[in-house]
């Protein structure tokens, strides 16, 4: 892996507003998620966390701001809470992770010598033996394994995985919870919405709080404390009771400097975003996270200029 | 009854009649493409999508019919642009409004259907209108079967292109949305061959029958195979008998019996016999319980 493919990784946000039917879900976000981070995204439940990894996938449209994720879409992998996959079609969980392979085959080229891949894939998740079944034959926890199959065969440097771990058995987590550490360690950017809060402070070293706008974001055991776990609580049940109107979207340009209303909470997002990287990840992140760093930069001041 | 009366009885008609011969061709045609299609129409929940579309075919034929009357090219023309339009038309209100695509697809096609009968009782009689509406299959000629057959062949090639992400849109749609535009096309140019087949169908079965040898045979395929290697010929080989069968009776029969429907209609018998005994999920097979497995 050389630097330019570990920066493809960063994820950038600027004033990104995300929602649906103009009723923004998340607010005014700002910061960059360091290539090659392990990030958790927490919040209660409608706080956006969804939202958010749709719109760094490119499946909802910002409706203000922008996002950066590496050069193409097609280098994130996107594991949806609720996918939408039809499992009374039949096929094999062979080729539903083949289908991970989209990429380097397209529709035409040959499957046939990818078959070791395919089997070394559904070997790592431990489904072994199951290449020709069909995937409507699987119990849950089978089946989120065989989807993991399938990021694998993504080779994505970027893969964003919403809630994987919901209505999954513990030994089946812990087995994914492994891949996720494997993944980081080869230096791609993971991205999870998670609820388990233990999971995440003893697997991801650093944490995006949001309800419906970031409420904190940083090293995890600098972020996971009760007062802005309340904060995010109190403010995503207070944010729906105003969910019709938008008191930032008329003076969006001014956001950056004034915060009349919400200043405390959303200014610690804009000081962590640039810097979060500098101190977090206790003991997964090693050198070339600082390396990097420095061509981080010129790379989103090229983004910025060509963009 | 001697081997010699049955081969009478089977391929005589064929050897005696060339209008038999010419039906039995464009009948094979049509089951060599338009099953494979039904497959992926039953396995994406859109079988009524398609019956819809067959009906959106009948005001182009009409149109076709109004200027040209009873010619094979206008009402062809006719029908594949009408078929198209509603095709993109509904698919256009499922984007821009809260109609989901089976609700849009209703309405075009009911007014399509009203529409069309509305345009052939302009001018016609109605032996024109019965003509359009189940076909002619034992009266097509050499343009018609031209048609069929570069139909058939179109189809065949152009799935082999679309066949992985049109297996992946079914699937996953969101998947292959995350890593390729191809989605958006390959839907359209699914719906295209639907339409197109559906124009087929319509020389030889009418528009009202067109769907049937599209969606019965895939239907009954589904009780005899478990995946998509074995549905797509299966489908294929029920709706190659199906025709043979209702050639044959329709041939046979003492009363004059339409030979469109009676197609459909031993489409129809085959089902209803492989919903009974059919090996994978027939009736009888879930009648009798057999004994569990120990793992």
């Amino acid at each position: 892996m050389n630097g330019g493919s570990a920066l493809a990784g960063a994820i950038r946000f600027r004033g990104l507003t995300l929602g649906y039917d103009r009723h923004p879900a998340v607010h005014h976000l700002d910061g960059t998620i360091a290539a090659g981070d392990l990030l958790a995204v927490v919040g209660p439940n409608g706080a956006g966390k969804s939202t958010l990894l749709k719109g760094i996938v490119g499946e909802i449209r910002p409706l203000d701001g922008t996002v950066e994720a590496g050069p193409r879409s097609g280098a994130i992998a996107y594991l949806p809470q609720a996918a939408e996959i039809d499992r009374s079609f039949p096929v094999s969980v062979l080729d539903l992770a083949a289908m991970g392979l989209w990429r380097p085959l397209g529709a035409w080229r040959s499957l046939a010598r990818q078959r070791s891949r395919l089997i070394e894939a559904l070997a790592a998740v431990g489904l072994t033996g199951f290449e020709d079944r069909p995937i409507g034959t699987l119990s849950g926890g089978q089946f989120q394994r065989a989807l993991f199959a399938r990021l694998i065969l993504q080779d994505a440097r970027i893969i964003l995985l919403d809630e994987p771990f919901t209505g999954i058995d513990e030994r089946t987590t812990a087995d994914l919870l492994a891949l996720i550490r494997g993944w980081h360690g080869e230096g791609r950017t993971v991205v999870a919405a998670l609820h388990d809060l233990a999971q995440v402070r003893a697997h991801f070293p650093s944490t995006l709080v949001i309800a419906r706008r970031p409420i904190a974001w940083g090293p995890t055991r600098e972020v996971l404390t009760p007062p802005v776990l309340a904060r995010a609580l109190r403010l995503s049940e207070a944010w729906d009771e105003a969910a019709a109107i938008c008191r930032h979207d008329a003076h969006h340009d001014a956001h950056h400097e004034v915060h009349p209303a919400d200043g405390a909470a959303a200014a610690e997002p804009h000081e962590h975003g640039p810097s979060h990287g500098h101190d977090h990840g206790p003991a997964a992140h090693d050198h070339r996270g600082h390396e990097h760093r420095h061509d981080h930069h010129h790379d989103h001041a090229r983004h910025g200029a060509v963009s | 009854m001697t081997l010699a009366d049955l081969a009478d009885l089977l391929v005589g008609p064929f050897v005696e009649f060339g209008f038999m011969r010419r039906a039995l061709a464009g009948c094979l045609a049509l089951s060599l493409s338009a099953p494979p299609l039904g497959v992926f129409l039953m396995l994406r929940r859109m079988s009524l999508m398609s019956e819809a579309m067959s009906h959106a075919i009948l005001p182009g034929a009409a149109a076709g019919f109004l200027v040209a009357g009873l010619s094979l090219p206008a009402m062809t023309l006719g029908g594949l642009v009408a078929g198209l339009a509603v095709a993109l038309a509904a698919g256009l209100v499922t984007r821009s409004t809260v109609l989901k695509e089976d609700a849009s697809l209703a309405a075009f096609y009911l007014i399509s259907l009203a529409g069309g009968v509305f345009l052939v009782s302009l001018r016609g009689s109605q032996v024109d209108l019965l003509h359009i509406l189940f076909g002619t299959v034992l009266a097509l000629d050499d343009d018609a079967l031209t048609l069929l057959g570069g139909i058939s062949s179109l189809t065949l090639v152009a799935l082999a292109l679309l066949y992985r992400p049109l297996v992946i849109e079914c699937v996953d749609p969101l998947f292959l949305r995350t890593v390729s535009r191809a989605g958006g096309p390959v839907h359209s140019a699914f719906l295209a061959l639907v339409v197109v087949n559906l124009v087929g169908g319509f020389q030889a079965l009418g528009t009202l029958l067109a769907v049937g040898l599209m969606l019965l045979p895939a239907i009954t395929a589904r009780f005899w195979a478990a995946d998509l290697s074995g549905l797509i010929p299966a489908a294929m080989l029920v709706s190659m008998l199906s025709s043979v069968a209702g050639l044959l009776v329709s041939y046979h029969a003492g009363i004059r019996l339409p030979t469109g429907p009676a197609i459909v209609l031993a489409a129809g018998a085959l089902y209803l016999v492989s919903m009974l005994i059919g090996p994978r999920g027939g009736l009888i097979h879930r009648l009798v319980r057999r004994r569990h497995l120990e793992a």
